[in-house]
């Protein structure tokens, strides 16, 4: 569904991506772990469109379609939708405008399955439904984000660092979320620091160091290999 | 009670001045609150707008109304043509560039002008009687009704579409968050447009509306009423659409008020030492979001 081949990436002369390239197929989710600072939100970025390699031999194809550099909404229209770091709800808009921005690729008004299927897998932003998105708790605001980008219907879900500031129990809550967004039919990308987690629900994973790929595979056989366990497990 | 009858009097007078710096200042806060660039070419705009009323008032063959929507058409195209060829090559660029282009693009204007209709102040013709309503002891003539009614009614539009249309909200999304807005597949582009167009067309109604008002159109006229409309923008706290609403009809009543007490001569310093005071003690202005929050 997505691949990626040579990209680079460089912000002014530092070099934050170098010769990356990944897959994501169709049903899987797929994680990219690695410590901060090692690109995994600059190669989600690059996905969208908000960041462009700085390579000619670069590719980035999603649905058999060339994406790099094509601009961000186009790439969402294309069924991409992208939750960044940081959640970046609106925080002036309540969670109902915040529901329909998500929408706002889709013609017309979003009908009431688009909602039901956000309360379904956030049954708490319909209690907040009239709030303010700047006045709810990080979890909610995580919970919206995500609410927000299915309203467009993705057929790739990418996430950046959901887990992010969330406390253990909510981050368990999140990462349950994310299955069954997942069983329900949406392919899913996944950043996490938290490579225990994302290993646990995903089918593959690559490693990112210092913007290289220094590992890639079944994420139940990254999940035992003793230098990821070193590194980002934690052991 | 002459005192309070005078001041009734004032009000409605500093109202229908305030509308029109109102309907100026409303084109500075859009476009600061989506790209955080001060287009300084409003103020010529609203001149040119001014003009086009006065070219369409000529023609003998429409009413105020006509000439009102012509003008306003006219500056929204104006507008967009200027953010293309002046501010989009320059959005990546410092914000210093783009200011630049700001006052590159205010003297051609003017200039423009000077050369086209010359530098003389134009009368504009009578495109409806005059007549005064007295209610009580202090008096409104049909054009503040007309002036005060139109601003009015061109404030709610607004307020309507930004709240309740699509494109509205996706404005406002654009203000809160931009990279936020275009992976909701906002696209930016056009955004900044729609915002151009209706920052320009909402000075170029205050143009002809200022034009029939003071009866009095030149090539200059944009600098002083931009300034102040922008003074208001500050006031009312710059990103903020009610603020520019308030903060114009502010700087308007204080303009006249201060005529009232004899400082006629000072009356064009008010908006500045009121946009003084209020960068020195609240920055953020009336309405403004806290300095933290990038708007």
């Amino acid at each position: 569904m997505l691949t990626l081949e040579k990209i680079n990436v460089s912000y002014g002369s530092i070099r934050a991506l170098h010769g990356i390239s990944l897959e994501v197929k169709k049903g899987e989710i797929v994680a990219l772990i690695g410590a901060n600072g090692a690109g995994k939100s600059t190669t989600l970025r690059t996905i969208s469109g908000l960041l462009k390699p700085s390579n000619k031999d670069s590719r980035i194809t999603f649905k058999d379609v060339q994406i790099q550099g094509m601009l961000p909404h186009k790439i969402v229209e294309m069924g991409l939708s992208h939750v960044p770091e940081g959640r970046r709800v609106f925080p002036e808009m309540s969670v109902y405008e915040n529901l329909l921005m998500g929408a706002h690729t889709r013609k017309g008004k979003p009908g009431q399955a688009d909602f039901d299927r956000v309360y379904h897998h956030f049954p708490r932003l319909k209690e907040r439904i009239k709030q303010l998105a700047g006045t709810l708790s990080g979890g909610e605001q995580q919970m919206l984000a995500m609410g927000r980008a299915l309203m467009a219907r993705p057929d790739l879900l990418i996430l950046d660092e959901p887990s992010m500031g969330l406390a253990p129990m909510l981050v368990e809550e999140i990462f349950h979320i994310i299955e069954d967004i997942n069983v329900a039919g949406t392919t899913i990308l996944l950043v996490e620091q938290n490579a225990h987690l994302a290993l646990e629900i995903s089918n593959r994973a690559y490693v990112l160091e210092t913007g290289e790929i220094v590992l890639e595979g079944l994420a139940q056989d990254l999940a035992t290999n003793e230098d990821i366990r070193k590194s980002y497990l934690g052991e | 009670m002459p005192i309070l009858n005078n001041l009734m009097q004032q009000l409605v007078n500093g109202l229908a001045l305030g509308s029109i710096y109102a309907l100026i200042a409303l084109g500075y806060t859009m476009v600061y609150g989506i790209i955080g660039m001060i287009n300084f070419a409003y103020g010529e705009i609203f001149m040119f707008g001014a003009y086009a009323g006065l070219v369409l008032a000529l023609t003998n063959y429409v009413n105020v109304y006509v000439a009102l929507l012509g003008a306003t058409f006219i500056t929204m195209v104006l507008g967009v043509v200027i953010e293309r060829v002046a501010y989009r090559p320059l959005r990546r660029s410092s914000r210093l560039s783009a200011l630049i282009s700001a006052i590159g693009v205010s003297f051609f204007l003017s200039s423009l002008m000077v050369r086209v209709k010359g530098p003389n102040t134009r009368g504009f013709p009578t495109l409806f009687e005059n007549r005064i309503f007295e209610i009580g002891d202090f008096q409104i003539t049909i054009y503040q009704i007309v002036i005060i009614g139109v601003a009015g009614l061109l404030m709610l539009s607004l307020h309507l579409f930004v709240t309740y249309s699509k494109m509205g909200r996706a404005m406002r999304a654009c203000a809160q968050d931009q990279d936020a807005a275009s992976l909701m597949g906002v696209n930016i582009d056009r955004v900044i447009s729609v915002t151009f167009a209706i920052g320009s067309g909402l000075a170029g109604a205050a143009g002809v509306l200022a034009g029939i008002y003071f009866n009095a159109v030149q090539p200059y006229m944009g600098l002083l009423a931009g300034l102040k409309a922008f003074a208001a923008a500050v006031l009312g706290g710059i990103g903020s659409i009610p603020g520019a609403m308030i903060g114009g009809l502010v700087i308007g009543l204080t303009e006249i008020l201060g005529v009232t007490v004899n400082l006629s001569e000072y009356k064009d310093a008010f908006a500045f030492a009121i946009l003084i005071l209020v960068l020195l003690f609240k920055p953020a202005g009336i309405m403004g979001r806290k300095a933290n929050k990038k708007v």
